[in-house]
């Protein structure tokens, strides 16, 4: 009961949240920034789902994110797909890719997993790179408007409310996905893989498949990012992208699905607020992951948590 | 009728022979013991048993079917299921969380349902939340239901494996060193506990260095020395077997 209670008030928060901040937003700007902040928490939700709770490490999620983009480029730019049709085989096609990959690099561990996910990132980026016929190479590729049963969505404001939705209702599918059987085994492969097997868990298909989920999550903001943007590059992609959506997952909190958003917020409106050291980004963002792993390991969130119901404790 | 046949099996890691060429049969409903010194390979007999080895040769019948080679998920599917001697608790979980995923096979596990969170899953669950609180009572763990497995006593944690075990409703449960670290009065419940288990109709294989209990509960005993059998038969037949207090105690001269 307590469980249902912290489910619908965190969600009812999320969407207070989501709903009040515009108050604040002076221009459109300020809804671009919006929008790209929940454009990442997407991403980091679904990312959370493989890191935080099933305990595998990915640094190539940029690289699905970039696939989801240029799939949706291409297909809607030069072959005329409509742009939901497009999404939809973008994603389909990720996550049939992540499904390919996932089994022989799953077996891995630690480093080598790791190094397995930052190589399939780096031959994505490459390839978007090198293959100008397709994807325009290094200079990138336009797109229009993403347009659906006679609706256009375009602007700022209009962005921020549709991606705001897709937000809340990626938050909810995550919290169904954890609460569930599937999710419980999920973090059992966490806990003790071959405690999980000895009960029937499937760990390795577990595995596999929340890499998909993740994965796909990846692609789908990344069609919407394309058409938001109008434009697109093949450094979306890069490895740098990856760090990212990790770092967030990380700082936020793992195995958080709420800390997982405020990661990603934080860390979309940090750069804009320390616009004047730019050229330092990436020694920041340096920074940020290693004090997390040194004074908080289990991220912003969690560690507040912790904090306030020792507090609540002492009373 | 005998549940489970081990015919010949061995087990090498890199010229050192774990388990040779050992045989023996469980049968349905008893408690069988596996004992032995340190090293005589009990542990690893229960790895090739439940599927975490694969033998180097021999074979593994479980209700006559061959299962040796499989995984074990697919064991756990057919009706058996095992505890560690070094505890492999899911300490990322609450309690009651590490008994629900041991009945995890007996759950709506498909994928879309889950993410839509339909009706019928979120049901299944709490069926299976009670079910699992009444197995925690069960083992006697009743005043950790809502507890974090990470803030529970040693001795809580052996019964809780015991109980995520049970959760997936085997046939065979196979317990590896149960009363290993407790105290005698915690050593005496879990053999409460065990004695309750079979009773209940599950069939016990289980490994333990204390004799106290082994030899007042078991209804057949294996004992293993190098990994080879030593002797086998009833608690009376093997205390008396001069091989077996040779090899606990050593030899004269």
């Amino acid at each position: 009961m307590n469980l249902m209670t912290a489910r619908t008030g965190g969600l009812a928060a999320l969407a207070i949240v989501v709903a009040v901040a515009p108050v604040g937003f002076s221009n459109s700007y300020f809804y671009d920034v919006g929008v790209n902040a929940m454009f990442n928490a997407i991403v980091c939700v679904g990312l959370n789902l493989l890191i935080g709770y099933a305990g595998q490490i990915s640094l190539g999620h940029a690289g699905f994110f970039a696939l989801g983009a240029y799939g949706s480029g291409i297909l809607t730019e030069r072959y005329g797909v409509p742009a939901i049709v497009a999404l939809t085989l973008s994603a389909a096609v990720v996550g049939i890719l992540a499904f390919a990959v996932a089994r022989p690099i799953l077996k891995l561990k630690g480093h080598y997993l790791a190094m397995a996910t930052l190589g399939i990132g780096i031959i994505i980026h490459i390839v978007l790179k090198t293959e100008a016929g397709i994807t325009g190479g290094p200079d990138g590729m336009s797109l229009g408007n993403f347009k659906m049963l006679g609706f256009t969505i375009k602007g700022d404001q209009m962005w921020y409310w549709v991606t705001g939705v897709l937000l809340i209702f990626a938050v909810w599918l995550s919290l169904n996905l954890i609460e569930s059987p599937v999710g419980r085994a999920l973090r059992a492969v966490h806990g003790s893989e071959v405690g999980a097997e000895v009960v029937g868990v499937d760990t390795s298909s577990y595995k596999v498949l929340v890499f998909v989920v993740s994965a796909v999550f990846a692609s789908v903001v990344g069609s919407l990012f394309a058409h938001k943007n109008g434009f697109i590059t093949p450094d979306i992609g890069s490895f740098f992208g990856s760090v990212h959506f990790v770092t967030m997952v990380v700082l936020g909190g793992m195995a958080s699905v709420y800390g997982a958003v405020v990661g990603a917020v934080i860390l979309t409106l940090l750069p804009q607020l320390l616009a004047v050291v730019e050229q330092y980004e990436a020694m920041i963002l340096g920074v940020i992951m290693m004090g997390t792993m040194i004074f908080m390991p289990k991220g912003l969130l969690p560690s507040l948590m912790i904090k306030l119901k020792s507090r609540e404790a002492g009373r | 009728m005998s549940l489970l046949k081990v015919e010949k099996l061995s087990k090498e890691f890199g010229g050192v022979h774990a388990v040779e060429d050992l045989t023996f049969t469980v049968e349905t409903g008893h408690i069988h013991s596996i004992i032995g010194p340190n090293g005589a390979g009990k542990t690893t007999l229960f790895n090739l048993i439940t599927g975490v080895y694969t033998p180097s040769s021999g074979r593994v019948l479980f209700q006559d079917r061959l299962v040796s080679g499989m995984k074990p998920y697919e064991l756990a599917a057919l009706g058996m299921s095992r505890t560690f001697q070094n505890l492999q608790i899911f300490f990322n979980m609450q309690a009651i969380e590490n008994v629900m995923v041991g009945h995890h096979l007996h759950l709506d596990r498909r994928f879309l349902p889950s993410l839509l969170r339909l009706p019928q899953v979120t049901r299944r669950d709490r069926e299976c939340r009670d079910y699992c609180a009444g197995l925690m009572e069960f083992v006697g763990l009743g005043k950790y239901l809502d507890a974090d497995a990470a803030s529970m006593p040693y001795g809580a944690l052996k019964r809780l494996e015991i109980a995520r075990a049970l959760a997936a409703q085997p046939k065979m449960l196979l317990l590896d060193e149960p009363a290993a670290g407790l105290n005698a009065t915690e050593s005496r419940e879990i053999d409460e506990v065990i004695k309750k288990v079979a009773s209940s109709g599950v069939t016990v294989v289980l490994v333990e260095h204390d004799m106290k209990m082994v030899m007042g509960i078991s209804d057949q005993i294996t004992a293993l020395d190098y990994g080879r059998k030593l002797a086998e038969g009833t608690p009376a037949e093997v205390r008396a077997n001069p091989e077996v207090v040779s090899a606990y105690l050593g030899t004269n001269g």
